[in-house]
């Protein structure tokens, strides 16, 4: 049995022919070769991200998240809720603080959740995301200790994005000027590229969709930045913000008349090539715009 | 509740209608949301503002404000706000008051996707992501949805050569098991809150 067990939510783009599948494929790898077991909620839902408030209001948007509880609670009792997404992460974490600060709220969400024969006791800690098992549970020590093929050469642009930053962030981490993904891409090897100044910038989100010429200026900024400080790719822990800055690239070139062409990847991408997996166990293959630096270390 | 019991006290509206509106009253104006918001160059008003028009009993103007839906849910202004509002769950709140009380601008885009997202995600428990997108680009009619289609053509195809959009989602795709247990629950969360919030 592995040494670490944690009650998993993977989220809906992570889901196979999804957004993010890719992430959610790297992440296996990466936990395979960590020695970490993730165990899937049975029958998890969409925590309606953020953009849900829309068609939700509050107290379904919060009902949402506490299925999901109240799921892991019963199926996984005594292990944390870990999310890879970001928007699965804030609104999981989101909903259980307004519950514990409104008993209203939770009377209210349990006569909701009564309806789908579940009760949600509030036994857990806050939802973590994986990047917090990463750098609190294992260590950057740890980590770096496992590396077969250190990232040699690599410049990576760490764009941390919002939802994994703000508003509750990594503990001991800025708002404003987060390191650890700089610090995890220095345990893995690669260069980490410290003052890429639009690192906690908003891709725009799910308005990247419904208000496409706003949100592209962030994208493009978020682009053109990592061009100016050398990096040879983008590495990111939120899907939205992986699948935002490197899909729309074809769009943002016809807009600002620009050339941009540079691979975006995940965090667990980079571990699992530096921890010895495939092209495939990485997901690579899920890249729109090919990352051949991290393919040729993967097939060395 | 009759609408024309708030008019004179919109505040105290927000107070009891929106998601953290008892927050409102505590901003000191200094503009820091402002500042900070990455679509705050197209904003009809900004937050601070929006926050001084709800204290003025300017509900029509605020509710019917596009501003709300610039929100990008980045958080930028709940972290750097001097006096700790949280000002996007504030606006999340307003824009869905403003959405019950049949207030928000016409063809306002990122309500319309809210609603889709919302919609989507609430018939198999999990967002289909190719239903969202085609749902989208058809809203506003078949020829315009060939054509928005057509112009995301390349954006597509990059993501179904990825393995990262599947064609077959159109089918059904994802969803949880216990659908009627979920739908049941929705339906009574929805009920508890209109009827806390006045909402029906």
């Amino acid at each position: 049995m592995a040494k670490k067990q944690y009650s998993f939510y993977p989220g809906c783009s992570s889901q196979s022919g999804a957004s993010s599948s890719n992430y959610l494929t790297s992440t296996q790898s990466m936990v395979n070769l960590l020695d970490v077991a993730l165990n899937e909620i049975p029958d998890w839902n969409c925590c309606g991200a953020s953009i849900g408030y829309a068609g939700g209001g509050e107290l379904p948007r919060v009902a949402l998240s506490a299925r999901n509880l109240a799921l892991s609670e019963q199926h996984n009792p005594g292990q944390e809720v870990v999310a890879t997404c970001a928007a699965c992460w804030l609104a999981t974490r989101e909903a259980k603080e307004r519950l514990d600060h409104s008993a209203t709220l939770l009377a209210e969400t349990n006569e909701a959740l009564k309806e789908a024969g579940l009760v949600f006791k509030n036994e857990a800690p806050p939802a973590r995301h994986m990047v917090e098992v990463l750098i609190e549970d294992i260590g950057y020590e740890t980590l770096k200790s496992g590396v077969k093929k250190p990232l040699e050469g690599i410049k990576f642009a760490g764009y941390v994005g919002c939802q994994t930053n703000r508003p509750f962030g990594i503990d001991g981490e800025s708002f404003e000027n987060p390191m650890y993904l700089d610090r995890m891409v220095e345990s893995m090897g690669g260069e980490a590229i410290t003052n890429y100044d639009q690192k906690v910038t908003c891709c725009g989100g799910a308005l990247a969709f419904s208000e496409p010429e706003k949100s592209q200026k962030q994208i493009h900024d978020i682009i053109e930045s990592a061009y100016d400080h050398g990096a040879d790719m983008i590495v990111t822990p939120c899907p939205l913000c992986q699948a935002n800055v490197e899909i729309y690239q074809g769009e943002v070139n016809k807009r600002y008349g620009k050339k941009f062409n540079i691979p975006v990847t995940y965090y667990s991408q980079l571990i699992t090539v530096a921890y010895g997996g495939s092209s495939k166990d990485a997901a690579l293959d899920g890249q729109i715009i090919r990352a051949t630096r991290l393919e040729e270390i993967a097939n060395k | 509740m009759s609408i024309e019991k708030y008019t004179r006290s919109f505040l105290k509206e927000v107070e009891e209608r929106v998601e953290e509106g008892h927050w409102v009253k505590m901003c000191m104006q200094c503009g820091v949301c402002a500042g900070s918001c990455p679509l705050g160059a197209h904003w009809e008003h900004t937050p601070q503002k929006i926050f001084m028009m709800i204290r003025a009993g300017k509900r029509e103007e605020v509710l019917s404000s596009d501003s709300m839906w610039m929100c990008t849910s980045c958080y930028q202004c709940i972290v750097r706000c001097p006096r700790k509002l949280p000002i996007t769950h504030i606006m999340h709140g307003l824009a869905y008051l403003a959405k019950r009380e049949g207030l928000v601008p016409k063809n306002q885009p990122t309500a319309q996707f809210g609603q889709l997202f919302w919609d989507n995600l609430v018939k198999t428990g999990r967002v289909n992501e190719l239903k969202l997108s085609l749902g989208m680009y058809f809203k506003d009619g078949f020829s315009q949805g060939i054509k928005n289609a057509m112009a995301m053509q390349s954006v597509g195809l990059g993501m179904m050569k990825a393995k990262r959009l599947n064609p077959m989602e159109i089918m059904g795709g994802h969803g949880i098991k216990d659908k009627s247990g979920f739908h049941a629950m929705l339906k009574k969360a929805r009920e508890l809150e209109d009827s806390r919030r006045k909402l029906a």
